[in-house]
């Protein structure tokens, strides 16, 4: 059934959005789940795998410490429950990138239960809670071959490769959020700021691209007041900004449906980065019975809850906290620590103040230099041949005088090309500010003796005559002096 | 000296050790013998002269020693052996071959055991009879028109046709015990947990358990030593020291020892020849000292039922993986895609009996059907655990027939499922607890082996072969020989 799209803006003012999110994010443990295979991205296609993670007969999974670790430190920061004793289930379906034709996930007994997550959306907070957080396992990755867009529809067969499966993943799941019209902002605002999290966290690195994000987002419609209306999922949902288009679609397309009276089907639908558009995938209600049954071949996991509270210890600041202690710090605006966030140099930056840099000129340099330079470059800041510690000296050294702005750029480029350090960069391209009185007042006097014709016009009190004579010694002296030095060196003699 | 295959495995290895035979010998011994009798026992599925002899010729080379070193084995075809065919009887595996080992299969090879070959089994260890193999039965050595036991009839049938001194079986709800009981052997299912699964193709996962199968107590005691121990690459192996079976089997006085006799385990549906073995059994345990009292397990009879809903669930995940994709058999029908080619594979891979508890743990497990059918078997397991702690309150181990009857004939219960179940119901309760559990010789009823079942609390495995110890030399003592000296002997056929 379709049925014409309402504008969004008019689809908010009859209908009501409510959204859930599901998150899928691969822990960056150094080995798989359940068995000792390497879990780097990229590799020759089935050349990461063992009998454990190729469900070869016989074999038997064993759980990795450190993705149960991650998974609470997850939990913990999403201010869960951790349960004291929880189980793995069996999700039983048939699929040939599923090597046992079941996954080890976890059903009825997630390790973390009732959390949440302040979501700031354009400076309102809004609470999305967390109803639970667990471990499963992935699975291989199929190529269809033949189709016209890689699809299974048209392939004359398939290729699977199984490095990724078992590769540990998390799955949190929210509550229905009733975001109001705003839904759409609050969808994208919560997987960035989740995305953020777990960086902070160090548990994943959270590439979307690379499909170690991967987000599944709910969404209904109902009239204000109603119980909730019939969801739909979608899928394939992989930029920060395709969560917002999807959710704007699906809500348009909702009401359309709605508004001519036809129910909407419960169903997974995949979502299109080009048209910004959703498609039906598998109906959930013909959807297979999974029956999921307590994991025999893996004991209970009782996680101590000494090591829970040491975890808990061991929790680094949360982003939104940091914002709003770095705020009150340093001075900085809410737009301002976006930005560097967004660039990439967040950290940079503080490392840099915390070396005694001025706080607004550390910002400044990193953000419109160094990000500069590494967003023409196409590379992180991070990965650039600059440090903290090179920054503030550059600082320092403008600070106290040695550089003026214009040569501490020139350093700073020295430093990007890799000649070495600031004080290297600054010796090797003689690019100190001339200070020696002597030699500054010899160029004073020959630019004086060149210029009769100037000098007198400040002898006789026009001062803006001074200017021309400032650039000629600053010429002379290859822009190595201090302007403000030569000019009251200038003023001094001639009057 | 002796024929080399009527010798246990201790004396085995202890003329090895002292050079007076070598392993190579032993070990051609053994091949000679399969090839003599297995046309009419069928025990194995597949013989490794090659692997036996080159293992053999190791331990002759002195590189490796220990208390079995130079034994042969007959391995179960359910453990996966590096490079060796691995079946499970099934014609789904048919041309598998395992690219590792089981845990079970590198300690043997530790332990210098020379693994003769793969030994038939009911299809995916499921019966009691090797009748569902896909690659036709066993045949039971006192009787080859009977059945050598299931699942593990293979390995019981070459240890009790003398191909063997050792055979490793797998027992999910007696598979070792009950084919031990119907050829007059002793058979040993450890301590759940007490022996890595590691590489045991699973059936049902919180039940299977690999054990020995010997023709003496000292002999299983050995072999359980050699395979048994905490396994990292199994979570459920059990991270405790192995009690010292070896030591248990001096015993031969079982003063201060209380022997509790099972009421649920007996009386109707026991045949009346197998209740007089046992009873007269019983009477000579009282002889060696034991305290022998009755106890009650009230909710024994609800264990297979609780079984026959928690093996099939658990199977019909297990064998899941079975698909056509990535080993074993491929059905390819034109250019079926892989949907259609994993459910020919599995319509034409399967047996009847493995498919049929496929569809029975498929329902069990089903939403709005999971409650009634695989919770309440749970519950029952859980019920069926306290039982039995109540009874080791009292006493150190229980006994009970094995099985209810000896050794039926081929074909007899074949079609009948639920008479086959029923060869299981003394030995399915330890299964569900995960205590260890042993069948020993214990009399002959109409000229056929009769088992007497020794029953020990979890990590109490030692209990099982001091009572059976004591018990088997009092009853060797008796008779002026071992039970299976009187079995017939088989003459080979040209």
């Amino acid at each position: 059934m379709t049925a014409e799209l309402v504008d969004y803006a008019e689809a908010v003012t009859a209908w009501e959005p409510v959204i859930g999110l599901e998150t899928h994010v691969e822990l960056g443990t150094r080995t798989k789940m359940f068995c000792g295979c390497p879990t780097a991205f990229g590799a020759e296609p089935n050349t990461q795998t063992c009998p454990v993670c190729l469900g070869l007969p016989g074999a038997l999974p064993v759980l990795n410490g450190q993705a149960v670790r991650s998974t609470v430190l997850i939990g913990l920061a999403l201010h869960c429950d951790i349960a004291a004793w929880c189980r793995f289930a069996r999700k039983n379906y048939f699929y040939p990138d599923m090597p046992k034709n079941f996954q080890i996930s976890q059903y009825d007994e997630p390790i973390c239960t009732d959390g949440y997550l302040d979501v700031d959306v354009e400076g309102e907070i809004v609470r999305v809670e967390i109803e639970r957080v667990h471990m499963e396992e992935d699975t291989g990755k199929s190529l269809h071959v033949g189709g016209a867009t890689g699809r299974i529809h048209g392939a004359t067969h398939s290729l699977v490769d199984y490095n990724r499966a078992g590769i540990p993943l998390v799955e949190i799941v929210t509550r229905p959020v009733e975001a109001g019209p705003n839904a759409p902002a609050v969808a994208k605002a919560y997987v960035e700021q989740l995305a953020e999290l777990l960086r902070t966290l160090d548990v994943s690195d959270v590439r979307l691209e690379q499909g170690s994000l991967r987000c599944d987002v709910n969404t209904s419609l109902r009239r204000p007041g109603d119980a909730y209306g019939t969801r739909t999922e979608t899928k394939n949902v992989n930029s920060y900004r395709s969560v917002e288009r999807a959710v704007r679609f699906e809500v348009s397309r909702q009401a359309g449906l709605l508004e001519q009276g036809t129910r909407i089907r419960q169903e997974t639908r995949h979502f299109h980065e080009d048209t910004g558009t959703t498609s039906p995938g598998r109906s959930k209600e013909e959807a297979t019975d999974y029956r999921y049954f307590p994991e025999p071949d893996l004991v209970p996991i009782a996680f101590p809850v000494d090591v829970v509270e040491e975890l808990r210890a061991s929790l680094p600041e949360t982003p939104a906290v940091r914002r709003a202690r770095l705020r009150d710090a340093y001075g900085w605006s809410d737009l301002e620590l976006e930005e560097m966030t967004n660039a990439g140099v967040l950290d940079l930056v503080v490392s840099t103040v915390e070396l005694g840099a001025a706080a607004p000129a550390a910002r400044a340099l990193w953000q419109n230099e160094v990000a500069k330079a590494a967003n023409e470059q196409g590379v992180e800041a991070s990965s650039l041949p600059v440090s903290p510690t090179d920054v503030a000296r550059l600082l320092a050294l403008v600070a106290d005088g040695t550089l003026t702005a214009a040569l501490s750029r020139q350093a700073l480029a020295g430093v990007l090309a890799g000649e070495g350090d600031v004080d290297a960069v600054v010796a090797a391209r003689g690019l100190a500010v001339v200070s020696d009185d002597g030699a500054l007042r010899t160029a004073v006097y020959d630019v004086i003796a060149a210029q009769p014709d100037t000098a007198a016009k400040v002898r006789g009190g026009n001062m803006g005559a001074v200017g021309p004579l400032i650039g000629a010694v600053m010429k002379a002296t290859g822009g190595k002096a201090d302007a403000a030095k030569v000019r009251s060196l200038l003023v001094e003699v001639l009057t | 000296m002796a024929d080399l295959t009527t010798l246990t495995a201790a004396e085995t290895a202890s003329a090895i050790a002292a050079r007076e035979v070598s392993a190579v010998e032993v070990t051609q011994a053994h091949l000679d013998r399969i090839a003599a009798v297995d046309g009419d026992v069928h025990a194995f599925l597949h013989v490794d002269a090659e692997g036996a002899l080159e293992a053999a010729a190791r331990v002759d080379a002195g590189e490796i020693s220990g208390p079995l070193a130079g034994v042969p084995l007959a391995l179960k075809d359910v453990l996966a052996q590096r490079g060796v065919p691995t079946t499970c009887g099934s014609k789904i595996l048919e041309g598998w071959r395992p690219p590792y080992d089981a845990t079970v299969v590198t300690r043997l090879r530790e332990a210098g055991v020379v693994i003769l070959g793969k030994t038939n089994m009911d299809e995916f260890a499921m019966g009691s009879s090797t009748e569902n193999s896909a690659y036709g039965p066993s045949h039971n050595p006192w009787d080859l028109s009977r059945i050598p036991g299931g699942s593990s009839g293979g390995s019981a049938a070459a240890v009790a046709a003398y191909e063997a001194p050792l055979a490793i079986g797998t027992d999910t709800g007696g598979s070792i015990r009950q084919p031990a009981a119907v050829c007059g052997l002793v058979g040993v299912k450890p301590t759940y947990g007490g022996v890595s699964r590691y590489g045991l193709v699973a059936f049902s996962s919180s039940l299977d358990q690999a054990g020995p199968l010997a023709r003496t107590v000292l002999d299983a005691a050995l072999l359980h030593a050699a395979i048994a121990g905490h396994d990292p690459m199994d979570s459920t192996s059990i991270d405790a020291p192995v009690p010292d079976v070896v030591g248990a089997c001096a015993s031969r006085d079982l003063t201060g020892v209380t022997v509790g006799v099972v009421r649920e385990l007996g009386g109707e549906g026991y045949e009346a020849g197998v209740e007089a073995a046992f009873h007269a059994s019983v009477e000579v345990l009282t002889a060696l000292g034991a305290d022998v009292v009755e106890v009650s397990c009230p909710h024994f009879p609800y264990a297979l039922p609780a079984y026959y809903l928690i093996a099939p669930s658990e199977c019909s995940s297990n064998l899941a993986r079975f698909d056509a994709m990535r080993f074993g058999l491929r059905v390819q029908v034109g250019d079926a895609g892989a949907e259609e080619v994993m459910a020919t594979t599995r319509e034409q891979g399967f047996g009847p009996e493995v498919k049929r508890r496929i569809i029975l743990g498929t329902y069990a497990l089903s939403s709005g059907y999971y409650d009634a059918y695989y919770g309440q078997a749970q519950k029952v397991r859980t019920l069926i655990t306290r039982d039995f702690d109540a009874a080791f309150e009292t006493v150190d181990v229980l006994v009970s027939p094995t099985t209810p009857g000896v050794a039926f004939p081929i074909g007899e219960k074949a079609d009948d499922p639920m008479a086959m179940y029923l060869s299981d119901i003394a030995s399915i309760p330890s299964n569900l607890a995960g205590n260890a559990s042993m069948s020993l010789p214990c009399g002959l009823a109409g000229g056929l082996p009769v088992g007497l079942q020794i029953i020990a609390p979890p990590l109490a495995d030692d209990r099982l072969y001091r009572v059976g110890a004591a018990l088997e030399a009092a009853l060797d003592e008796r008779r002026g020989a071992t039970l299976l000296a009187s079995a017939p002997s088989l003459t080979a056929r040209p």
